[in-house]
Parts: C-alpha cells; structure tokens; sequence
C-alpha cells in the first residue's frame, strides 16, 4: 500500500497524543498547574496534529464533517465520532487539572478508555480490510494500542511501565511482521481465483490493461520499500524499542535520557509504520501479475 | 446509509463472456466517454498528451495467458469492471455515507457531493474496479449506466450499459441476476458462471462465463524451434540429396 506521509503522521502521532491522554485520564500522573498544561498540551497538541495530518490525505476535506455520521457501520467514521468524544471530555478534566488543581477521576477515566477506543478504531480502519491480508488480523489492533500506550509512557516518564511496555511492544511487532509474511498466503487469493481460470491451469499476465501507471498501481501495488524491508525492521525496532530501553536502563530518572527515549521511540514509529504501508500487500495486485512469491 | 441492504429487489449486473471476449477494449474506450460525458465528475486525463499519462477508468481489460498441463496454452482477455457485490465491502467502510447499494435494483453507487475523497472503499475492494478521480477529488466507479438504463429518452436499445452496447463481440451480457428466468441467469447455469475472488467473501452479482474448452490435437505438434535436424532413415530424393550432400 501506498504509505502517504499524511496518514503515517496522522497514525503515529495521534495514536502517541492519545495514548498519553490514556495515562492522564486514568491519573496514574495526575499533574497539576503548569505541569498539568503542559502535558494536557502535549497530548491534546499531539492528537489534533495527527488528525490534522489526516484532512491532508482526503480530496475533499471541506466535506470532513460528513465522516462523523456513518458510525453504524464505518470504523473510519467511528474513529471520528470517538476521537472528538474523547477530547471533548478529557477537557473538563483537564481544565479542572490545570485552573483549579482539581482532577476529576471520573470523567477522566472514561475520557481515557475513549482515547483507547479511538486507537482501536484507528486500528480497525486498516484490521478489517480482507484485501490487504497482512492487516487482517489481531495483531493489527494489538500493535497499534500497545504502540500508544507505550508513546504514552514514555512521555509521562514512567521508566518502569515505559521499560515492561516496549518489551510487550517489541513482542507484538515482531509477532506483526512474522504472522504478516504468511497472511498473502493463507488469504487464498492467487492469481488463478482473479481470473476465475486457476482451475484450468497456470495463469500468467500477459498483458497489463494500459501501458502506463494508473490510481490502483500506485495506491495499492506500491514495491518501492520492500527491497530493504528487513534493514528497515531491524532500524525500526531498534529505534522504536530497543534503544528507548537502554537509555532509560542506563538512567531511569533523568530528564536527558526521558527525552532521547521519547525521541527515539517516535523516530523508530515513522520507520514502521511506514513499514506497515509499504509491506502491505493488496491482492488487487494479482491482477497486474503480482504473485505472493514477487509481492 | 453505509449499511448493506439485506436483500434487493432485483440484481442488476453484467455477465461476461470469457470465451468471446476479444480483448479489443472498445468497452473501455466507450466507458470512458459516456462516463465523461454524462452522469457525475468527469473521468479525467493527466499529462494526457505528455510522457507520463494517466486517467480514472472504470473498466477495465486484462490479459492473461493460462497453461493447462496437458494441452496448449491459450490466452484469455479479462474485462474487468464493478461487480455490484452483494457484500460489497466498499460500502460499508465509508465514513460520510456516499457509498450506498440500491435496494431497488442493488447498483452500487457513490453520490460524489457527499464524498469527501478518503480513498479507503477503494481500499476495501479486491477488484481495483473504484477510482480516485485525479482531479476532481472524488471516487468513481461503474453505475452500470444508471443514466442510460432507465433513460426513456434513449432508443430502447440504447437502455443497457454503454459497455455491453458497444462490445463487438457480443462478450457483455446485461440482465437481472435475481430473476432466475432471465436470459444472464440462464446463461450463466448453461455456461457454469463464476465469481471472481470468491474467497473475498464478497457475494459479486457479476458473473464471468469461462472459456469453453478448446479441441485437443491426439498430440502436440513439434513446434519449429524443438525441429530436429537429423536426417536418418530419409528416402526418396530427399535422401539421395542428403546423402549426396553429406558426401561433397
């Protein structure tokens, strides 16, 4: 799949934005005053960038408002619909934090378990598509909640559930990618079901519909980062995982080694969610020749 | 509504003839232009006279070439359009509601001014047969020429999509795939009718009549390239030719 910059900044970024309103919500810190402002800020700043980021991708974005009213059936529309829920009743407790030095635990706790759904929806936008066979499964919705919650903790500076939540992080993308690379496979669809003409033998393209490019080839038949889909794990992981782990082993409690942690986590979460367009396979491609074997 | 209708009162769709088909793309070209001259954004053309053109289409032509074990390869053009699936999962996924199936006749149709442009039900289809339209931001798909098939200003012959209108072959059948006594109903059990994909779980209305089987030759030809230049046992002038020539 095509991996717009768009989408990738609107996924990592809201998904960290909420997964640290998630842990202000439930006060497991619970700042207040100046502090309070500024990690409600950074999470309400992270959240809104993201989705920001998000009206980038669409050719339409005057029209966004129409996407909060197909909740019943769209998860596209309920990531809509519980975003906007989650900020709008996070800020009395927010409010409440900063002016009053006052949480409210209540409000805050439901407006947390609203921010996890939200990531979920997140999730499920791209966990229900059965064409991209690497999203269709549970480790998609995993990966992207421990993923928020884990930018969550490191930005809240919590070195000891920063430290238990990469380790689970690291567990659910390698489970990600290792499930992923069998999914094309175990999906069924071979170029023999798209054509309807597998039973008659082996089927190979012959001729592509038009000469050039076209809208399906470049949204959904996108090889360009495959070639280095490996290095690019390895730099993932270590970035997003590994290294954030280290700093805060070598120095749990200082400020410098929050920051490179957090710096660190977030770059590693560009590399792989841009990994996790740019690997995913969309069986519409087998109709351009793309076997399971070449994708 | 994004949701599905349980049932439709008719289903309207194409039944393609995979053992006719000429892979001439006059569907295609015809397509193109009622679908931009007519009903909703027209379908536009980048850099169309430059190097690198491109442009939404709504249908279609692939070729394939398939091998059976046993007898000669034979080649197979493919068109390949909307099915108007009956769990047509691009509906469901979108967020504004622009994406609907009839119940009347189950077309699956996008209304353009509520779409906002999201790309994601072109996404959720296995078949490529939704396009982002380049420049006017919306998504096009087939409608199976709702403007022409209930358009009493048409000749009645006219009243079928522009594709099956046009086909040369006579590839493209146009019907009610709900009326079991329609002629596409019919065709498609004479013929074995088939779904595309169907392990997508899609339920396409659809249907692609596979190629009849060809006649099989007792043995296959030696093709030229595998010929065998030897010469023994040859007789007659053929072999005082060679056996003259071999001698010099």
């Amino acid at each position: 799949m095509h991996p717009a910059p768009s989408i990738i900044a609107f996924t990592v970024l809201s998904g960290i934005g909420l997964g640290l309103l998630t842990f202000l919500g439930f006060g497991v810190v619970a700042p207040v005053g100046l502090p309070a402002f500024l990690w409600f800020g950074l999470g309400y700043g992270l959240t809104l960038a993201g989705l920001a980021f998000s009206t980038f991708h669409l050719g339409h974005p005057e029209r966004a408002l129409k996407a909060f009213t197909q909740w019943r059936s769209s998860w596209l529309s309920r990531e809509a619909v519980l975003s906007a829920a989650a900020l709008l009743l996070m800020a009395p407790h927010a409010a409440s934090s900063v002016f009053l030095a006052q949480p409210l635990p209540a409000i805050g706790m439901v407006a947390g378990v609203l921010c996890l759904v939200t990531v979920l929806a997140t999730s499920m936008i791209y966990g229900q598509l059965r064409t991209v066979p690497r999203w269709y499964h549970w480790t998609t919705p995993v990966l992207f909640m421990i993923a928020a919650l884990t930018g969550g903790a490191l930005l809240t500076g919590m070195p000891f559930v920063s430290q238990v939540l990469l380790a689970w992080m690291a567990l659910a993308i390698v489970l990600h990618w290792l499930i992923g690379d069998r999914q094309f496979a175990r999906s069924g669809s071979t170029m023999g079901t798209a054509t309807g003409l597998g039973a008659r033998g082996a089927v190979r393209q012959l001729e592509p519909p038009h000469s050039g490019q076209n809208y399906l080839l470049k949204e959904m038949v996108y090889v360009v980062g495959r070639k280095h889909a490996f290095k690019l794990r390895i730099i993932a992981l270590g970035l997003a995982c590994v290294l954030p782990s280290i700093f805060l082993w070598i120095a749990p409690f200082s400020l410098a080694s929050a920051v490179a942690a957090a710096i660190s986590h977030v770059a590693g979460m560009f590399v792989s969610r841009w990994l996790f367009f740019a690997e995913a396979e969309h069986v519409v491609g087998l109709f351009y020749g793309r076997t399971a074997e070449a994708a | 509504m994004t949701t599905l209708p349980e049932t439709t009162e008719r289903k309207l769709g194409l039944v393609i003839d995979l053992d006719t088909c000429v892979g001439c793309h006059a569907c295609v070209v015809s397509c193109k232009g009622w679908n931009t001259e007519n009903y909703g954004a027209p379908l536009s053309d980048v850099d169309a006279y430059g190097a690198d053109p491109v442009g939404t289409f709504l249908n279609r032509v692939h070729a394939y070439e398939v091998s059976p074990p046993e007898a000669q390869p034979f080649t197979v053009h493919v068109p390949k359009s909307c099915l108007h699936c009956e769990d047509a999962p691009c509906v469901t996924v979108c967020p504004t509601g622009a994406s609907y199936k009839r119940v009347e006749d189950g077309i699956v149709l996008v209304n353009e001014q509520d779409c906002i442009g999201c790309g994601l039900c072109a996404w959720a289809c296995p078949y490529g047969a939704r396009e982002m339209d380049a420049l006017a931001g919306v998504m096009k798909k087939c409608t199976l020429c709702v403007d022409r098939i209930y358009n009493d200003n048409l000749p009645e012959v006219d009243r079928v999509p522009s594709c099956v209108r046009t086909c040369p072959a006579g590839a493209r059948h146009f019907g009610d795939l709900g009326d079991e006594n329609s002629a596409v109903s019919q065709l498609v059990a004479e013929r074995g009718g088939m779904d595309l994909m169907p392990e997508q779980g899609t339920r396409p209305v659809n249907k692609y009549l596979p190629p009849r089987l060809r006649d099989a030759l007792p043995s296959a030809p030696a093709s030229a390239a595998k010929s065998d230049p030897a010469t023994e046992g040859l007789s007659g002038f053929l072999g005082w030719v060679d056996r003259t020539l071999t001698r010099l």
